[in-house]
């Protein structure tokens, strides 16, 4: 009785998805738009032919994925293993650095970007692929340690006890058994970090230097520009990128729930 | 007690595992001092060019009773409410909604919805960009249909930098609210109703304040970076709408002025402060829960 | 002489300052069943840790086969648990699990692969090497746990509460079945319930715990025929404790006075004057229109109520104390209301508690 949804409320649902991909599909329509203007004019590939010519694009994608997959990797190490440690650890600062290390995900972004503006340019640390990959990892550990902590705390002791009984050391129980079950935890933070780290503007406005530009800060300044239908392809093809990944991993689930 | 390692009797022991050291190190390092160092930048003088002197002032901090930094307080505080319950009054009926459907339905509909996310957040923006253009298809659309004799000025102005802000950060108030509303024990509900209420009653005085957290978790989530976001009232609101996030960037990159631009943000942050201790305070949690 | 293969000595461990085991001692010989059996928070889970090495006790010693193994992690103990939850690892399959001390010791995997088949046949679940634990019932995980903790020939094996997740009807199934295996292997099994009737069912030994201490320990008839203290007593079966002072003492035998006029006998050499507590199952008592064995104990029917196989009958003694007794016959004699004399054979009744003290409970 309780749980149904009227027309009315399903209509609302839809409205608001459709309102989540209205610009989407407008940008993918116009990615085929034969017109360099607002106006449309016909179907064409030109905007793809462009965006694989445009090196700068290209090289700023590049550097995106470099940062996103480095920064995701370290901020998995460190994450992951501080959640871990602190779920064993007992200390009188433990709470304070717990807190401390969630800072980056509850500050707005631009004040973490203009502390690591002045604080590397007081170090004189040149401003690149360095600095920027230390800002994401910084805001990246958040979202891994939130995740792993939690599942630690929803995870029976009596799996790694059980292990141990079997004859496993305390580092062998970790491999066998606590990493595999906090791993869809990992996993999940991780995603969100990736995401996060593809998607920064604010932050990486900041520290990044002449050569680094990345996706986000490239896509940026030439939207400030004008007129840039290339920009258009490379959403439509990375939105078919997203799709595509989501398809398989819904595949690859269902494959292995079969096999189970 | 000699020879007896682990005798401890059931006391806490001081024990830092070794796992902890590489985040307590890059936490000291590149959260703590970066921001300490904000802090002290906030209290000295700014030198000719670039940088800062060493000398101490309360200058920066009497700066924010400025006419022009108090009326950008004012307006990123506006944006920054409206957006917050403008997200609110679609992302909660919203979350309600897609919390009735079947597993299997509502957790499709949350995977829509964040789809999106792994795509750059400026791409989309472009697509209302796009849309709003004065030879854009909405333009098109009421000339076509009669309702304007000539392009409107959609584009760059406040309703653009609004409409682009809710785009942007609504997902982030659904998710924290359907995360609240997920958990809801229906049969509570139920018994409000099986008690004499109406649905009406019983939504607001059951219902509202059992997701109170997801709501407090969604505010935040969306009140604290809509004060910053800089490059939206860039791209969609055109020079005129300043935000808070726009005049640090401007004292920062522009003005070269740091001491004024840490100042700033010092202000931003006692702000956004004082938002998580009233979530702290309104649902009694240590995190935000409501982050996914 | 059996050689003792687990001995505890006088274990103490308590947590946050609160005591959890008092002291315990423990010795068990090898290929015995032993259970031990309380209440929850009774420190029964905690000695098995302890054994296990998941905890350290804060003074004592466990010793293993001889050796002092005290201090030694669980991974180096020749002792294997079931946990109360299974704890199967939940991302491996059936076979996965069983192997996993097997794969730590690097054993061949022909070897492994044989010996998981030949305890997957002791527990009755081949073919099931493929399965998730999620895909198995409450029964069938139990006999996985089973299975892992034997792969690797633990001269111990020790069960937390094995059956307690499973029905009524599964579980006394399963009793059988764990007691013919443990005779089956001839290992040593250590045994946590709080459930008296499997306990009584399956131990060779039983360990009365309550309160961080072992209350008595001895084989089921002496735990249910002659318990040593009023908890014993209580705990196991359905007991009336009887408190009284000694009036006649003689050769091995006493009377008891429970209040005044009534008396009853019981064996054992006391002194005038001495208050004891006494213990008699509810099925051991009798009534009728004659005392026997010397009694002089007088009650009135209060209740009579059939409870299936047993009839319950409650009296109401002169001391206003209710006594419990369980008769086979569906039927009696004597309705409800009517006095009647109560008496039993003193050579039942236990001693559970003596001393001088008067007015003791």
């Amino acid at each position: 009785m309780m749980k149904k949804n009227s027309w009315r409320s399903r209509l609302f649902v839809a409205l608001v998805l459709l309102f989540n991909y209205l610009p989407i599909f407008i940008v993918v329509l116009y990615s085929f738009n034969a017109s360099k203007y607002g106006n449309w004019a016909g179907l064409s590939l030109q905007w793809y032919e462009k965006l694989m010519g445009n090196a700068q694009i290209l090289r700023s994608l590049k550097n995106s994925l470099l940062l996103a997959f480095s920064s995701c990797a370290l901020s998995i190490l460190i994450g992951t293993a501080g959640a871990v440690g602190m779920a064993r650890s007992h200390f009188r600062t433990q709470n304070l650095l717990e807190n401390v290390s969630m800072i980056p995900m509850m500050l707005p972004e631009i004040i973490l970007g203009m502390a690591y503006l002045s604080f590397f340019s007081i170090l004189k640390v040149s401003f690149g692929m360095v600095t920027l990959i230390i800002a994401h990892v910084t805001f990246c550990i958040p979202y891994i340690f939130i995740n792993v902590q939690s599942r630690l705390a929803g995870l029976d002791p009596a799996y790694v006890e059980a292990a141990r009984d079997l004859g496993a050391s305390p580092t062998r129980a970790f491999w066998d058994v606590t990493l595999p079950l906090i791993s869809p935890a990992i996993t999940s933070g991780a995603l969100l970090a990736f995401a996060m780290s593809m998607d920064d503007v604010v932050i990486s406005f900041f520290v990044t230097g002449t050569t680094s530009n990345t996706l986000p800060l490239q896509v940026y300044s030439m939207l400030k520009m004008g007129v840039t239908p290339e920009v258009n392809a490379l959403c439509t093809l990375m939105l078919l990128a997203v799709f595509a990944a989501l398809g398989l991993y819904a595949l690859l689930r269902r494959v292995l729930r079969k096999r189970a | 007690m000699l020879g007896k390692p682990n005798a401890a009797k059931g006391g806490k022991k001081r024990v830092i595992s070794p796992t902890v050291w590489p985040l307590y190190i890059w936490t000291a390092l590149f959260v703590a001092l970066p921001l300490v160092y904000v802090v002290t930048i906030s209290f000295l003088k700014k030198d000719e060019i670039w940088g800062v002197t060493n000398q101490f002032t309360l200058g920066n901090y009497l700066s924010l009773f400025d006419p022009v930094y108090l009326k950008v307080f004012g307006q990123s505080f506006l944006v920054a409410v409206s957006t917050t319950a403008l997200t609110l009054l679609i992302g909660y009926p919203f979350a309600y909604f897609t919390a009735k459907f079947s597993p299997a339905v509502r957790s499709f509909i949350i995977l829509l919805l964040m789809a999106p996310f792994w795509v750059n957040s400026l791409l989309r923006l472009n697509g209302w960009i796009i849309l709003l253009k004065a030879n854009g298809p909405v333009n098109e659309l009421l000339m076509r249909l009669g309702l304007a004799q000539e392009p409107l000025k959609l584009l760059y102005n406040g309703g653009a930098m609004m409409l682009g802000m809710v785009y942007a950060l609504l997902p982030f108030m659904i998710t924290s609210i359907y995360n609240s509303v997920e958990k809801l024990d229906w049969s509570v509900i139920e018994a409000a109703r099986d008690l004499g209420a109406s649905p009406a009653k019983a939504f607001f005085t059951v219902t509202v304040p059992l997701t109170v957290p997801g709501i407090v978790a969604g505010c935040v989530l969306v009140f604290v970076p809509s004060m910053g976001l800089f490059f939206i009232s860039d791209l969609l609101g055109g020079a005129k709408s300043l935000l808070l996030g726009n005049l640090i960037k401007n004292e920062l990159m522009q003005a070269r002025n740091w001491p004024m631009g840490a100042t700033l943000s010092i202000a931003m942050l006692l702000f956004t402060f004082a938002f998580i201790g009233i979530y702290k305070r309104v649902t009694g949690e240590k995190t935000l829960g409501g982050i996914k | 002489m059996p050689q003792s293969i687990l001995t505890l000595q006088n274990i103490h461990k308590s947590f946050d300052g609160a005591t959890v085991l008092d002291g315990i001692s423990l010795s068990v010989e090898a290929g015995q069943f032993v259970t031990l059996l309380g209440p929850s928070g009774c420190g029964k889970t905690t000695t098995l840790r302890i054994i296990a090495g998941l905890e350290q006790p804060d003074e004592g010693a466990v010793i293993l086969g001889g050796a002092d193994v005290t201090r030694l992690p669980p991974e180096k103990r020749a002792v294997n648990t079931v946990f109360q939850n299974y704890a199967l690892f939940p991302h491996m399959n059936v076979h996965r699990n069983i192997a996993y001390s097997l794969r730590l010791r690097r054993e061949k995997k022909d070897v492994i692969d044989k010996r998981v088949e030949e305890l997957l046949s002791i527990v009755q679940l081949e073919g099931y090497g493929r399965r998730m634990p999620a895909q198995l019932s409450g029964g069938q995980r139990q006999r996985v746990a089973i299975a892992r903790a034997l792969a690797c020939d633990p001269q111990l094996l020790l069960l937390d509460e094995p059956l307690g997740a499973l029905d009524l009807q599964l579980r006394r199934q399963m009793q059988v079945e764990l007691k013919a295996l443990q005779q089956k292997l001839g290992i040593t099994f250590i045994y946590i319930t709080h459930d008296q009737e499997e306990a009584l069912n399956m131990s060779d030994l039983i360990a009365v715990m309550n309160g961080g201490r072992f209350e008595q320990i001895g084989s089921p008839e002496d735990i249910y025929e002659r318990p040593a203290t009023r908890f014993a007593a209580q705990f196991i079966g359905q007991s009336n404790i009887l408190e009284g002072t000694v009036k006649q003492a003689m050769e091995g035998r006493a009377q008891v006075e429970l209040c005044p006029g009534n008396f009853v006998t019981v064996n054992g050499d006391f002194a005038p004057g001495e208050r004891i507590a006494l213990s008699v199952r509810a099925e051991r008592i009798d009534y009728g229109n004659a005392a026997q064995y010397g009694f002089h104990l007088t009650g009135a029917i209060k209740l009579h109520s059939y409870i299936g196989g047993v009839l319950r009958t409650t009296i109401t003694l002169p001391t206003g104390q209710e006594l419990l007794i369980t008769g086979a016959n569906p039927v009696s004699t004597y309705p409800a209301g009517c006095t009647v004399q109560v008496f039993w054979d003193p050579a039942v009744a236990a001693v559970v508690e003596r001393g001088r003290a008067q007015g003791a409970r």
